[in-house]
């Protein structure tokens, strides 16, 4: 029995005729390629699992050409005839042909791939993993944040070994340029406030606790938040970013060839600039945000400057202020020692420093809401 | 003896959990000379260069520069010994915040207490040494791969080290710029008596420079080879090293051909 397979083959530039049954004859000509090479697999393939084959002969006379993906089709096939102990062979194969067959790695082929370099053991062991990771991962914090103290501690004794002039541009980076974003969504969140409360306070003729609660929610809680919250985003990414490609870049190991403590080069004086701007920058918020309560009380509430300054000053108490400025300093050393950790950290290349900037942002919002909860608590209990 | 090896390194072994990287590499650096550690991709010889300077710490063995192991060395004393040599790292490691002159001033005026006026004019100098006068205000951005390197230089020069380690110099560099790279090199430790050691697996520019050459190997994770490299390109035991610096491809492993 004849068989052959000339249909919708010359189109896709191939043709191929199968011969007889047992002794099978495949002629492949014209051109082979990855552009037609399913097409010809679905043909063919079948041809090796007949059961009656005995042999089976290629006649690659007419192939005019083919392309490496092509040479893998017809090696493969010698392997699979191999395999199944059939004879095989070859028939005109033209030196062109044959070239492109060499170039191809047989032993490569027969390797298969190689097993999967790490497999996931399971629930347990992916838990076990996940742990240490963690605890690794706190360790080096802990470590990181030993080795920043101590080195800000030096500075502070030897002033002259810190790097002012880097203070100074930290102090611009992270305050000046973000005071003007910080004043706008302070002032709006004190509008909001102000706007809100007082339609419930209206209720009861209480206009006038818009003032107080403005005040108190915004010097204790929302004014530090806020401004720590800016300053990870804004800052704590970029410190870790920065960092981040100087270790790759190799700057980082090139300043401790030259005799340089990196930390106390490259994270002192970001430390230092937001430990005195983080608390300047949360007043300037709980300013504006007051400013926008007072908006809301004056245009909408009727009540005079004076007044709202007055009920203002009246519900402030100076712990409210010291504890909001010894809270903020706390989270400014939290946003830039996690975003230099983070940044030193980096090991490889673009994406190690896209993945240590993301964690700086999201482990340094963590630290500052947890940390903000401890100081609720205690200050809570420690008033006076 | 004792006087001549600046840099001796004692059964250096480095390991990333289960993968050796080096194991029990002996080697010493002799003063003023020119050594070049040479060996294919992935056989350690950054690693080894790294260790060499104290950038990372080994698993086991010393380094000792100048008399100091620096594997045990406190913070104060590497500090001390980091300052008598200099580096040039691959992609140049100049600060990218900082022009070509403020990255040479650097080192200048932190361990130096010349006055300012002074210090630019090393930083003048230097740069001219190494044909960049008038760059003294470009970032290192801005400069191109060749001269980078050569600023790269001129910053590990600033403070006149002892030792200067050079990590693929001359990678990715043309050939007339490589030959203006490998003059200037030749010319530092000729003049100032500098000790050179250099990675590289740049052919012709081994045979040029080289004095000295350690060979480190992938397969026996050390030294294969140490000598003069004109010497060992023909009458080296080991064909591998004959290969190298002939140029020759390696029969490859066919055992897979004749197996099946």
């Amino acid at each position: 029995m004849k068989s052959s397979a000339r249909k919708g083959g010359e189109d896709r530039g191939v043709s191929i005729v199968i011969g007889e049954e047992r002794e099978a004859r495949l002629s492949l000509s014209g051109r082979l390629s990855l552009d037609n090479l399913e097409y010809v697999m679905e043909r063919v393939d079948p041809l090796l699992g007949r059961p009656q084959l005995v042999s089976l002969a290629v006649d690659l006379e007419g192939l005019v050409r083919i392309d490496s993906a092509a040479a893998l089709f017809l090696l493969r096939m010698q392997e699979e005839a191999r395999r199944r102990s059939l004879p095989f062979e070859f028939v005109n194969i033209s030196p062109r042909v044959m070239g492109i067959i060499d170039l191809l790695d047989k032993s490569a082929i027969r390797l298969g791939p190689p097993s999967p370099r790490e497999k996931s053991g399971g629930f347990f062991e992916d838990v076990g993993r996940t742990s240490v990771m963690f605890l690794d991962d706190f360790n080096q914090c802990m470590t990181f944040g030993g080795i920043l103290l101590s080195e800000a501690l030096y500075c502070a004794l030897h002033p002259a070994s810190i790097r002012w002039n880097d203070v100074v541009l930290s102090v611009k980076k992270i305050g000046v340029d973000g005071l003007s974003i910080l004043a706008l969504i302070s002032f709006l969140m004190g509008l909001i406030m102000a706007f809100m409360s007082s339609l419930q306070l209206k209720q009861f003729g209480a206009n006038m606790y818009v003032a107080s609660l403005v005040a108190i929610a915004m010097v204790r809680e929302l004014g530090p938040i806020i401004t720590a919250i800016l300053v990870a985003g804004r800052s704590g990414s970029a410190i870790a970013a920065e960092i981040g490609t100087m270790k790759v870049n190799e700057e980082v190991d090139a300043l401790v060839t030259m005799g340089f403590n990196p930390v106390r080069f490259l994270a002192v004086p970001k430390l230092l600039a937001a430990i005195v701007v983080v608390p300047l920058l949360t007043f300037f918020s709980d300013l504006f945000a007051i400013g926008g309560g007072m908006a809301v009380g004056i245009l909408g509430l009727g009540l005079t400057f004076h007044t709202y300054a007055d009920l203002t000053s009246w519900a402030l108490t100076v712990h409210d202020i010291v504890t909001g400025v010894l809270k903020s300093m706390v989270f400014a050393v939290l946003i830039t020692g996690i975003g230099c950790q983070r940044g030193f950290s980096v090991q490889g290349g673009a994406e190690a420093v896209g993945n240590a900037t993301t964690s700086a942002v999201v482990a340094g919002l963590f630290l500052i809401i947890v940390t903000d909860s401890v100081f609720a608590l205690v200050l809570n209990y420690v008033r006076w | 003896m004792g006087d001549s090896r600046v840099i001796r390194v004692e059964n250096l072994s480095v390991r990333y959990g289960d993968e050796v990287v080096l194991q029990d590499v002996t080697m010493d650096v002799v003063r003023g000379e020119i050594l070049v550690v040479a060996g294919g991709s992935g056989s350690g010889k950054s690693t080894l260069l790294r260790h060499m300077v104290g950038l990372s710490r080994p698993s086991s063995g010393r380094v000792e520069i100048n008399g100091v192991d620096i594997t045990t060395a406190s913070p104060a004393e590497l500090q001390v010994v980091m300052r008598g040599i200099g580096m040039l790292f691959q992609s140049s490691g100049l600060l990218g915040s900082m022009t070509c002159a403020e990255n040479i001033s650097l080192p200048l005026s932190e361990f130096t207490d010349m006055p300012e006026s002074f210090i630019g004019e090393i930083v003048r100098m230097k740069l001219a040494m190494v044909g960049l006068e008038g760059y003294e205000d470009h970032f290192p951005n801005e400069l191109s791969g060749g001269m980078r390197k050569r600023a790269g230089i001129a910053r590990a020069m600033a403070l006149d080290p002892d030792i200067l380690f050079l990590d693929e110099p001359f990678a990715g560099l043309d050939p007339i710029t490589s030959a203006g790279l490998e003059l200037l090199v030749k010319r530092i430790n000729q003049r100032m008596g500098t000790t050179m050691v250099i990675v590289s697996h740049e052919l012709e520019s081994i045979l040029s420079l080289a004095q000295r050459i350690v060979m480190l190997d992938k397969g026996k994770k050390g030294i294969i080879a140490e000598g003069d490299p004109r010497v060992l390109k023909d009458e080296s035991p080991n064909p591998h090293v004959r290969h190298f610096f002939n140029r020759e491809i390696e029969e490859k492993d066919e055992t897979g051909e004749h197996g099946a």
